[in-house]
């Protein structure tokens, strides 16, 4: 039971008329994981979470959540399911102390501790007015209200979107204080990867609706690499390099971003005859950014002229 | 004891690698020595925000290498360090920290005479660790 992961999906796709929005999804998401799912916009994350949820019917494949076919999820694995969203049920005419009130008796594990600890660690008051809130201290509100049910499984959709980096750091250690059950899960969307750097343990990244790695953070991180060629002249050009991502040439160097460098990529690149070729360490922003960026080859070089003009 | 780790992220180093340079550091600078007590897994990770896995990937490794000690039920502590690496594979892992100090030294027009003077006062500023018998590979 324990190792069986939390969600499981098979060839997961949906298409909206002729366009697949996600396509052919093998996620899996391992019980007691901090799992950020990342991936450009429009890459189809909401969709997928939606699918997750039961909100959106896949049009093939399928998958499951806490063990139950997310096309027939029971309200008893709902409940033990906490979603957040942007665009979540708020009263504005409701105190924030009522909105806590109002939730609860439809939560069988309803903690107020959780609630009342999560809206002071946003610094709300409990008589507020939900319509005076800021949009950091809706977010804590909302991230209360999900919290207190003290769900299992926990499905964040770009939580951090919009809020200011104190409000930020708040959402960041209330998913870190969740830890403290090793069986509790989070999965969440996110675009900040400085956050993720911080929280996650495992990664998923979708591109342009397929699936492109699924791993922990380390293992993406140190399998994307940057190597450094320094030549005399102009560089040659490149030839077939396994597993090249991108490659930038100035007027004596060229930089080559690689996933799964190893004996043989250094080899084809060594046929080059660099004067040096050096291995750079890279951040997991750096890493990202090559993996999703566009492949082949740049040159940023511009012609004086156009500079000058 | 007066030791924070301070981690920052973006970073070309991996997190984990940030802590466990920081500890090997104050280590060998003095500044923690044996049977300081470190936070515990949980304690860290909260203080510094970050993930437990991390900060356990962590002191998993520190304590592969000999530098500290899990004490059931106690907390964590710095230890005498046991000789983990073979000298070749000490030297090994010497080589490019040596290759990285010569070359920025030699970008900073340092003569070799004048790096050796540098080096050799800051051998001296840092107390070796207490307890520890360098010559114990002998």
């Amino acid at each position: 039971m324990k190792h069986e992961p939390v969600i499981q999906t098979r060839g997961l796709t949906r298409y909206y008329g002729a366009r697949a929005v996600v396509q052919d999804l093998n996620l899996e998401v391992p019980r007691g994981s901090v799992f950020a799912f990342l991936g450009r916009n429009g890459s189809g994350k909401t969709t997928t979470i939606r699918m997750l949820l039961g909100l959106v019917a896949p049009t093939r494949g399928g998958g499951s959540l806490l063990g139950c076919d997310i096309r027939a999820l029971t309200p008893a694995i709902r409940a033990r399911v906490g979603y957040l969203t942007e665009e979540h049920q708020l009263y504005g005419w409701m105190k924030v102390r009522e909105m806590g009130a109002f939730q609860a008796p439809f939560y069988p594990r309803w903690q107020d501790k959780i609630f009342q600890g999560v809206i002071g660690h946003f610094g709300l008051k409990p008589e507020a007015k939900v319509k005076d809130l800021s949009r950091g201290q809706r977010a804590g509100l909302s991230l209360a209200l999900t919290l207190a049910p003290d769900p299992e499984l926990l499905i964040l959709d770009d939580p951090a979107l919009g809020l200011d980096p104190v409000a930020r750091r708040s959402l960041v250690e209330s998913m870190i204080y969740l830890t403290r059950r090793s069986d509790r899960t989070i999965f969440f969307s996110s675009h900040n990867l400085a956050d993720v750097e911080r929280v996650a343990d495992q990664i998923a990244v979708l591109d342009f609706s397929v699936l492109r790695a699924c791993c922990p953070l380390e293992t993406f991180r140190s399998s994307v690499q940057e190597v450094q060629l320094r030549f005399a002249g102009a560089p040659p050009p490149l030839p077939n390099i396994p597993g090249l991502l991108q490659a930038f040439r100035t007027e004596r160097e060229l930089r080559v971003t690689c996933i799964h460098y190893n004996g043989e990529t250094e080899r084809a690149l060594r046929q080059l005859s660099p004067l040096s070729l050096e291995i750079l360490p890279m951040g997991l922003e750096d890493a990202f950014i090559s993996y999703l960026g566009e492949r082949g080859e740049k040159s940023f070089i511009l012609a004086d002229a156009e500079v000058a003009s | 004891m007066n030791f924070n780790i301070v981690i920052s992220t973006g970073s070309s180093t991996p997190i984990y690698k940030q802590i466990t340079d920081q500890v090997k550091r104050a280590v060998a600078s003095g500044q923690l020595t044996v049977a300081d007590q470190l936070p515990s897994v949980r304690a860290l990770a909260e203080s510094l925000v970050l993930n437990p896995n991390t900060v356990a990937r962590a002191y998993t490794d520190l304590a592969r290498e000999g530098m500290i000690e899990t004490r059931p039920g106690r907390g964590v502590f710095i230890i005498q360090k046991r000789k983990v690496f073979a000298r070749e594979e000490g030297l090994r892992r010497l080589e490019p920290l040596l290759e990285a100090l010569l070359g920025e030294a030699m970008a900073l027009d340092f003569t070799p005479e004048e790096l050796k003077a540098a080096l050799d006062q800051k051998l001296n500023q840092w107390q070796p660790r207490a307890g520890d018998e360098s010559k114990d590979n002998q």
